[in-house]
């Protein structure tokens, strides 16, 4: 049963098999469950934000504020801690506080009709702006709670363990499937970004629906930002900068077309599989230095948009 | 007379310029001497020659963003570039090339490189620009790090410093080169048909190329130029510093020189262009940081306040924001 519909989808999924399987190859230990578990671990807050993204750009936005909202998430969390707080209250004071960041910027996009792109701009300097404001200094985590709640583990065979933060994430892209294929508002994101005017006429709600996917997006960055801080035990208003890049990257190496209406969600976890990929590969080369990976990056984006070009001109 | 009854070209040019009238009386307000230049040996001291020498960089960017922006795109690459020719000057200095002539000139070639290779995926390939020069600011970054090998370079060269620290007819010779590169792009522009083309293309690809403009050629020519602007600013930053860091030059800078343009008022959907305005909006950002440096505001609210800035001047320009304003004159006088 092979889909037309999927086609990018394959690529992207099949070029992870075949990176892996080189490392695999040319690596002894590359080809173990621990090292595929380790890119679930290591890269469990970039996924959360990407799934973010994708609704985002499936939408026919773009979302620069997430990187930024990484790092508000983990300064305010910070500071409520050490201010005597329990971290589950602030966990859910920093998620409320990030999806009325996203809903306002949405609501701004819409109703004066501004490009994603520069709001979006704005909204980075403003979170990146308060959380130096609250304060400039990296400010550690102490707390029982998060010992335990970053430790925390499944041990799988092979010396792989299921941590916490893969455990939320794989969470956020089952959810995000479900949402996205099987809910209303699925649909309307889609509709939204093949064609905003035909969305529209159709009777789809866009004020509702843009500031919906806004609000998701921060509110999934802000719950990046929790598990950023279960890797870092601290809060930094310099945390995570650039993270937005890697997530469009992730997004349109998972096959999503930039334009919006076309992607899954699915196709973004395996985007940022892939570029986990590339860094192990650099790490366990050890000759390759750290700097190739923002190359091979740029080369994926590069093919994978050639492709959507290429696709996207035979549908027509 | 009324602001009614101005043509809308004045109307254009009035608000940016208002904005740094009214942001430099404030620093004159809380430093007195802010006015103040002095002659040393031949060349001029103050805090407006400091503005002006550090708002190089962004303004070099700003004229060649101000032509991309024009034809409906932008350019997110033009830091990463400034860090490519920063490597590529710096490698050639270091490996021994001591002719000015071309280490300037292996700089602006990596920069015509690599906006031929922006307006390529652009122009000819139908790539969103904002994916397409995503690419370069993902990988340009690895590239500049793969020409210094990962090390920042530090070199000693005269002539080359000269770009960054040199004084040319008393002024700092940064300022000298965004006013050589102001009058050449001007009279590119409007002294040929090509900022009619740019600007025809910025408001209607299609119907530019059905009137016979090449609507690729030109959007290709607009990232080269850009590309060429970031080189020159990426040499000014290494000459600066007498070295090449590839990490750090011209970081964020592509930020600040969309929002110079925006600020100088230009729509970012294309069309209409003044590179002088833009040049006005470089210049008030770099007013503004001084003013918040100045005013005693403790540097950490420097992105709070731009943050304010940049959703304001958006608001300012956006016709639904007039329209409410309007309507709510309405109801009251009513």
């Amino acid at each position: 049963m092979f889909n037309r519909k999927f086609l990018p989808l394959y690529v992207t999924c099949s070029l992870f098999s075949l990176l892996f399987l080189a490392g695999s190859v040319q690596f002894e230990n590359f080809g173990t469950l621990r090292v595929f578990m380790n890119l679930f671990t290591d890269n469990a807050f970039l996924i959360i934000t990407a799934v973010g993204m994708t609704f985002v750009i499936l939408s026919g936005g773009i979302d620069l504020s997430v990187g930024s909202t990484i790092a508000l998430s983990g300064v305010i969390i910070s500071v409520l801690l050490q201010a005597g707080w329990h971290p589950l209250p602030a966990f859910a004071v920093v998620l409320v506080l990030g999806t009325v960041f996203g809903a306002v910027m949405g609501a701004i996009i819409h109703y004066y009709k501004l490009q994603p792109f520069i709001v979006t701009l704005a909204g980075m300097f403003f979170a990146r702006g308060l959380s130096s404001v609250i304060s400039e200094e990296s400010v550690p985590i102490m707390h029982e709670f998060y010992d335990s709640a970053a430790m925390f583990a499944f041990e799988l065979p092979g010396g792989a363990w299921l941590g916490s933060s893969t455990i939320i994430a794989l969470l956020v892209v089952v959810l995000a499937i479900v949402l996205a294929n099987f809910t209303r508002f699925g649909g309307r994101v889609y509709g939204l970004g093949g064609d905003a005017h035909s969305a529209a006429l159709m009777g789809i709600n866009i004020a509702r629906t843009t500031i919906s996917v806004y609000a998701l997006s921060s509110f999934l960055a802000a719950l990046a930002g929790i598990v950023f801080s279960f890797y870092t035990f601290s809060g930094y208003s310099l945390a995570a900068v650039g993270v937005e890049l890697d997530a469009i990257a992730a997004v349109v190496i998972g096959g999503t077309l930039l334009t919006g209406g076309y992607g899954y969600v699915i196709g973004t976890l395996f985007g940022v599989l892939i570029m986990g990929v590339v860094q192990t590969y650099i790490s366990f080369d050890g000759t390759l230095s750290s700097w190739w990976t923002k190359i091979v990056i740029g080369l994926l984006l590069f093919i994978f948009i050639a492709l959507q070009r290429f696709l996207v001109r035979r549908r027509r | 007379m009324s602001y009614a009854n101005l043509s809308p070209e004045v109307r254009r040019f009035i608000w940016p310029i208002a904005g740094l009238v009214l942001l430099l009386l404030v620093n004159v307000l809380i430093s007195p001497e802010f006015f103040q230049l002095e002659v040393k040996d031949g060349r001029l001291y103050g805090s407006v020659i400091d503005v002006l020498n550090r708002a190089a960089p962004v303004a070099l960017l700003a004229i060649g963003m101000t032509l991309v922006i024009a034809t409906g795109g932008i350019d997110l690459s033009v830091g990463s570039v400034m860090a490519i020719a920063g490597a590529v000057s710096a490698s050639l200095i270091v490996s021994g090339v001591d002719n000015i002539a071309l280490i300037i000139g292996g700089g602006l070639l990596a920069g015509v490189a690599a906006g031929f290779v922006n307006g390529f995926l652009v122009g000819y390939f139908g790539i969103q620009p904002i994916v397409a020069t995503l690419i370069l600011m993902v990988a340009g970054r690895g590239i500049a790090q793969l020409i210094n090998a990962g090390q920042i370079v530090t070199f000693h060269h005269d002539a080359f410093a000269f770009l960054g620290v040199g004084y040319f007819l008393g002024l700092p010779f940064p300022i000298v080169l965004v006013i050589i590169t102001f009058v050449l792009v001007q009279l590119l522009m409007r002294r040929t048909a090509l900022g009619l083309f740019v600007e025809g293309v910025g408001a209607n690809a299609s119907a530019s190329h059905y009137i016979g403009i090449n609507d690729k050629l030109i959007k290709l020519m607009v990232y080269c130029i850009s590309g060429l602007c970031a080189a020159v600013a990426g040499m000014i930053a290494a000459a600066d510093i007498g070295g090449s860091d590839a990490n750090n030059a011209g970081l964020w800078l592509e930020l600040d020189a969309i929002l110079a343009v925006v600020i100088g008022g230009a729509s970012l959907m294309g069309g209409r262009f003044s590179i002088f305005l833009s040049i006005i909006g470089a210049l008030i950002i770099q007013t503004l940081t001084i003013t918040i440096i100045l005013s005693g505001v403790p540097p950490k609210f420097n992105l709070l306040i731009k943050a304010a800035a940049i959703i304001i001047i958006l608001l300012l320009q956006s016709p639904e924001f007039h329209r409410q304003v309007a309507r709510f004159r309405k109801r009251r006088g009513a």
